[in-house]
Order: C-alpha cells, then structure tokens, then sequence
C-alpha cells in the first residue's frame, strides 16, 4: 500500500479561509469567518487606522530615503500595517517585543524615534534604542534566533510571577528555522506567556511558502506543539487584533503560548537589492492592492461613521509631519566615535583590548595631525600663490 | 536539611571536581534567587556527571529544571532570562553537543552588550563537559574551546581542580558577563580537600602551578595534570619544567605567561584539540610577537593529531603524553 499525504489529510492541502471580521471590500465579514471573535469597537479601529496610516508614510518615506542612498539598506513592510500595529497595539507598555529587522514600523508604534530606528539601518550602531525603556529587543537579524528569547523572557516572567508577556514577531520563511520549532516547542512544554505571531507575507526573499512547507497552513503546526494556532487574514487589523489580544490576555492569565499566522503580502522589493520581478508575478501585486488593509479599514470605518473626511486630513498631517521629521533626522549628523568600537564588548575591560584601543586611538592622532599639517600647508601654498 | 551558612568556611572535605562543582551551584542559588539551572537532563537525574546532583531536590521545579532536548532552545532561552534579570547556567551535556547552540552563543550571546550599545548584558553560564581521556564514543570527546576563545565577547575559562573549579563557577556565575564554562571531562573524578567556600586566584588569570627554570609548559583544563606528570618525570633528564595552568583562555594573561616565557626563554602549548587553527597557534604567535627575542628556540604546540577525535581503543595515541612532550622537548637545540 502506498502512503501519501493526501490519504492523510482530509482536505489536502488547501488552505482554509483566513478568520476575518472585515472583508477585502471593507464590510463585517459573515459570522462563519469570525470564529467567534468580536469586531473591536470603532474608537479602537481608529485608533488602529491611525497607527498604520502613520506607520505607512514611516515606511513609505524609509523606502525612499534609501533609494536616495542615505540608507544603507531597509526592509519595507509596505502591506504588513495590520499584522505589525495590531501586534504592537494588543501589548501593556510592561510586555516585550521582540522583532526582527522588517518590523521597524512595530518599534515606531512602540514609541522609538525615527532616529533611533535608523541608526542601524545608516550604520550608526548595530541598534540604536534603548532596548530597555522601550521593552523592545535589538531587532534580529538571524532568522527565528529572537523566538527563543522571547521564550526565554516570558518563562523568566512566569518565574518570577510576573504579569510580563512576550510577543515576538517573525517571517513565513523563519519558521523552516530549527529556532522556531525549538521555540514552539519550548513554548508550549513550560507554557511560557508568549504569543507567536507570523506574518505570513508569502515569501522568503524571492522564494515562495510552498518551497519552505508541505503543510496547509503555518497556523496548523501549532497542534504539533500543543498549543493554539490562528490563520487570520494579516491585512484586517480588527482580526489581527482581536486574535493578538486574545493570545496576549490569555498568555497573562497563565494558559500559555499562541501561534497566530497572519496572511499578508510583501508589496515591496525584500530591501532596495532585491528584484521582485524576477520571481513574482505583477498581477498578484494588483490582487494583493485590493486586499490593502488601511483602504478596507477606511471603507468600513467611513461606512460606519467613525472617519469624517476632517479626521482623515489630521490623521495625514500627523503622518506628513512624522515623514518631515524623519527627513530632518537624516540631515542631523550623528557623529561615531570609533573608539566606542571598544566599550561595549566585555563589562570589564581587558588588557589585550585596551592595547588595540590605544593603537587605533594613536592611529587618529596620527591621522588627525597628518590631515592638520596638509591643510596647513596647502593654506601656506595657497598664500604663496 | 541544615543549611550552611555559604559565606563562613567550612571544615575541610574531599571532594571530586564534580562535586566541587555541585558545590559551587548549590551556593551560588543558596546565596542568590536569580540563579537558576537547567538543561538536559539537570533534574532528578543530577546531570550524566552528576554535577547537578540533589539540585532538583533542593531548589524545586522553578530553579532546576529538566529543558527540551535542544541545545540552541537551551541557550536561546537562557539568553531571554538573562534580559529579564535572572542568571541562568545551563549545561550543553556534552562538548560535541553544543554545536546546535552555536548560532545563538555566537551571534547572540557574545554579541548582545555590543548590539545594544552595552544596554543589554547577559550574565549567563554555558557548562560545558569538555575534551576526551573518558573511553567515550564518538561525539563525546572534543575540544571545541578555540570556536569560542576565537569569539570576541564570551570569556572562555577552564579549571583544571577542585579547588579551581569551585572558585572559578562562583566567579562565573556572579560575572556580568557570559561565561564558557569547560569542564575537562577526564578530571570530574580528581579530588582534593577543600574548605569550602574556597577561592583561588581571579577566574581570568593563570597561575604558575609548578616553577622551574629550563621551559615552560602552558596547559590548560585536562592537560595541566599531563603537564605536571611531564615536569616530575623531567627531574630526571635533568630538566627544570615550569608548568602554568591557563585557567581563562579569553582573556588571555599575557603578563603571566610572558614572565615565565621570558624567564625560562623556551615554552610549549598542550592542548587535546587539534593542532591546525588550534588555540595553541594563538598562543604561540602572540607570545613570540611579544617576548621573541627572549626566546631561545620557537615555542612548541604538543597537541592532538590534526583527525577527528579517536574511537577508545585508539585516543591513547591521540593524546598528548608525558613521554611525546618530552621527546618533543628534545627536539630544540639545547646548549
């Protein structure tokens, strides 16, 4: 007897509809497709719009700055709004983020400076908030490697009987990592108070989700590891929320982790050296245009009378005004000291270390006196002349 | 249970570098809340060495605690709850095994305080049961100190006695810094008499164990007690064997080992691992770059063969002996 999958499965791998609470064209969606959530109320949607209104402009200006060259690189999450603001959004300001390097709109929502997040991606510091303050770890570049921190930092919580929970974001193509099964899997054995959310905007790069797994959904892995598993529509924020903030109370209340998968798209290039057009079809964009999750909240909201057209132009100046800023930040020089290459390694300093510190610090002087005497002599050739 | 009071000296007991080290856990979570252990197999069972031994029972469920078979999940967590104020040491099992952490004590590990600008620091420990000397099966032998003494941001240290390997855990566990803790597998049954809380020198020196006047012999975790067999049976040739114990291997303790290299003027590395890439090269060379013309013939790595770690019948060749040190020895020109 032959054995495949589709003996196994009842429905071979077609992928169930997404849990939704607003529809692509922006009207409540039917009962059947809520799963039993509840749409937020509209005071919490606009406050959601908002957020990624703003949050997109972040982006959008981002994006741009870096084909000016005034960025070293930037992964967009242009079409993430929803997954990115209602992660944020379902946190308490004592919760942890733990993102990864596309999810700079999740920090801004949290509260980070738009200089503070561009640190790293013009090469000021590897990370360039207070990770602290902000209850925000450095974002991670290493695939799935930050899951297990967040783990780990909400099976520290559960220690010390803390209401503290981690919400730690990751990528479709992240979770073929060994990380993210361990994480899952170390989740779910000591019920950490952890919430899992991917987004699941189709590829890694250029390669697609069918290429990284044979299973219908990401969502579905979760009963592997014993725990809750949500396949959300990632571009309705209402869903996205009300799932994110069902998980995260229910992490707090002590019943454990979630793996929540939001299906979104990834309307921009990787970063600025990335082609798409080399392994994705135009028309899907278009597809993907109609599903856009700020027009669908911006219908519905109209529709409902919770967004006049005054609101919509405030909600654009507060949204213009943060691009101005981050414009401005880009002119501020942000000087780097290279002998700071040293301080931050060990908390001790070490002898050894301390040796090449003073080499490179004799190096600038070197350096600096050799560039003084140049300029001095070619003021004094200059004078000659 | 009477608890002992873990600031006042005990009377003097024999322990083994095994139990020295329970010792020196047990402690170090008597004496602070953060601590907590786990790992495979680190619960009731007391660890495969027993180094956990009567942990479990002690400290309970929330401080010890049996983890997934998974080392990156291991240290990948342990990294969470040192950013929320716990000191986590965990135990890789095996030196072999802890390659499927490597991408989270490199990447993550040594680099956190320097990602986050020094925000963000990390006292954990690594417990690694290290090197080889145990008739053990494949996987079960290696030395893999020069992938961590070549990272820059984790200390990297080994004892090599009871004595040591209770003082250098305390300090381990109390750095703010994360630790790679090696622990040479082949002396866990070595012992010594200890009054405990004992402290010997600071973690990140070495010590000079045996002074003499002709060559140095820089050793460290399993080949110091090579190193000391070599030096008694030197006496004889003639021969006035200075022997060092390394102890850390990051930091290395240029002043330490310098003067005694420029004392004696002749120096070798002992290490099982293989040679090609070996932590002795880096011995070596800085020690020549620095003290050259102190030195009357060039420094020696007596290491093991560069192959994978032998099966039991055949290590006894692989490993560095008295005897091959010696023959080594003989190599130099000695006038």
């Amino acid at each position: 007897m032959s054995l495949n999958v589709e003996s196994l499965v009842e429905s071979p791998l077609t992928a169930p509809r997404p849990l939704r609470l607003i529809d692509d064209t922006g009207r409540a969606a039917p009962p059947d497709d809520a799963a039993g959530f509840v749409l937020p109320d509209p005071a919490t949607l606009l406050s959601l719009y908002r957020r990624m209104v703003v949050a997109r402009r972040f982006d959008v200006q981002v994006t741009a700055l870096t084909r000016q060259g005034r960025l070293a690189t930037y992964p967009s999450a242009l079409g993430q709004e929803a997954c990115e603001i209602a992660a944020v959004a379902a946190l308490d300001t004592g919760d942890w983020l733990f993102p990864t390097y596309r999810d700079s709109i999740a920090l801004l929502t949290r509260g980070v400076p738009p200089e503070q997040i561009l640190a790293s991606f013009r090469g000021d510091w590897h990370s360039g908030y207070d990770q602290n303050a902000h209850r925000i770890a450095a974002q991670a570049t290493p695939l799935a490697t930050q899951a297990l921190h967040a783990v780990g930092l909400a099976t520290a919580s559960k220690l010390k009987r803390d209401s503290t929970v981690a919400l730690t974001l990751l990528g479709d193509g992240a979770t073929s990592e060994g990380d993210a099964h361990e994480a899952f899997n170390f989740a779910a054995v000591w019920q950490a108070p952890v919430v899992f959310v991917v987004q699941n905007n189709q590829f890694a790069i250029s390669v697609p989700l069918d290429k990284q797994m044979r299973c219908r959904t990401i969502a579905d892995k979760a009963i592997g590891y014993g725990m809750p598993g949500y396949f959300v529509d990632g571009n309705d924020v209402a869903a996205m929320y009300a799932v994110t903030s069902a998980a995260v109370e229910n992490a707090r209340a002590g019943h454990g982790p979630t793996l929540i998968e939001g299906l979104t798209y990834r309307m921009e290039a990787h970063t600025n050296s990335d082609d798409p057009s080399r392994y994705r079809d135009a028309g899907d964009l278009e597809i993907w245009r109609r599903r856009d999750p700020i027009t669908r909240l911006d219908t519905y909201l109209g529709e409902v009378g919770a967004l006049s057209d005054a609101e919509r132009a405030d909600i654009r100046a507060e949204a213009e005004d943060l691009a101005t800023d981050t414009r401005e930040c880009m002119t501020r020089s942000a000087p780097v000291d290279p002998l700071e290459l040293f301080d931050h390694v060990y908390a001790t300093p070490r002898a050894a270390l301390m040796e090449q510190r003073a080499f490179l610090a004799a190096e600038l002087a070197e350096h600096a006196a050799a560039s003084a005497s140049s300029t001095s002599s070619t003021a004094e050739a200059g004078g000659t002349r | 249970m009477t608890l002992h009071d873990t600031t006042v000296t005990r009377a003097p007991v024999t322990l083994t570098m095994a139990a020295a080290l329970n010792a020196a856990i047990q402690d170090a979570m008597r004496d602070d809340p953060t601590v907590v252990l786990f790992g495979e197999d680190v619960g009731p069972l007391g660890g495969v060495f027993r180094v956990t031994d009567g942990l479990y029972a002690e400290f309970g469920e929330s401080r010890v605690s049996d983890s997934p078979l998974a080392e990156s999940g291991i240290v990948g967590t342990a990294i969470g709850m040192a950013m929320y104020g716990l000191r986590p040491v965990v135990e890789m099992q095996f030196d072999a095994f802890s390659y499927p952490a490597f991408e989270q004590i490199v990447s993550h590990v040594a680099k956190m305080r320097n990602r986050t600008r020094g925000r963000v620091q990390l006292p954990l420990v690594i417990r690694i049961p290290y090197a080889g000397d145990i008739g053990g099966v494949e996987h079960h032998s290696d030395s893999s100190e020069a992938y961590w003494a070549a990272t820059p941001g984790l200390t990297v240290v080994s004892p090599s006695n009871p004595a040591d390997a209770y003082s250098m855990l305390r300090e381990a566990i109390n750095s703010d810094d994360p630790v790679i803790f090696l622990e040479p597998k082949s002396r866990y049954w070595s012992k010594a008499e200890l009054s405990l809380p004992v402290r010997t020198a600071p973690m990140n020196t070495a010590v000079v164990l045996r002074e003499g006047t002709d060559v140095t012999l820089i050793a460290y975790g399993p080949t110091v007690k090579t190193a000391l067999a070599t030096a008694e049976l030197a006496v004889a040739e003639g021969l006035s064997v200075e022997v060092i114990d390394l102890r850390s291997l990051s930091p290395f303790d240029d002043e330490t080992v310098g003067a005694s290299v420029r004392k004696t003027s002749r120096a070798a590395v002992l290490h099982e691992a293989a040679q090609f890439g070996g932590y002795g090269a880096e011995v070596a060379a800085r020690l020549t770059e620095r003290n050259f013309f102190h030195l009357a013939a060039p420094i020696l790595r007596i290491t093991g063969f560069d192959i994978p770690y032998p099966s039991p019948k055949l290590e006894e060749y692989f490993l560095p002996s008295p005897d091959r040190i010696l023959a080594a020895l003989g190599t130099w020109e000695w006038n």
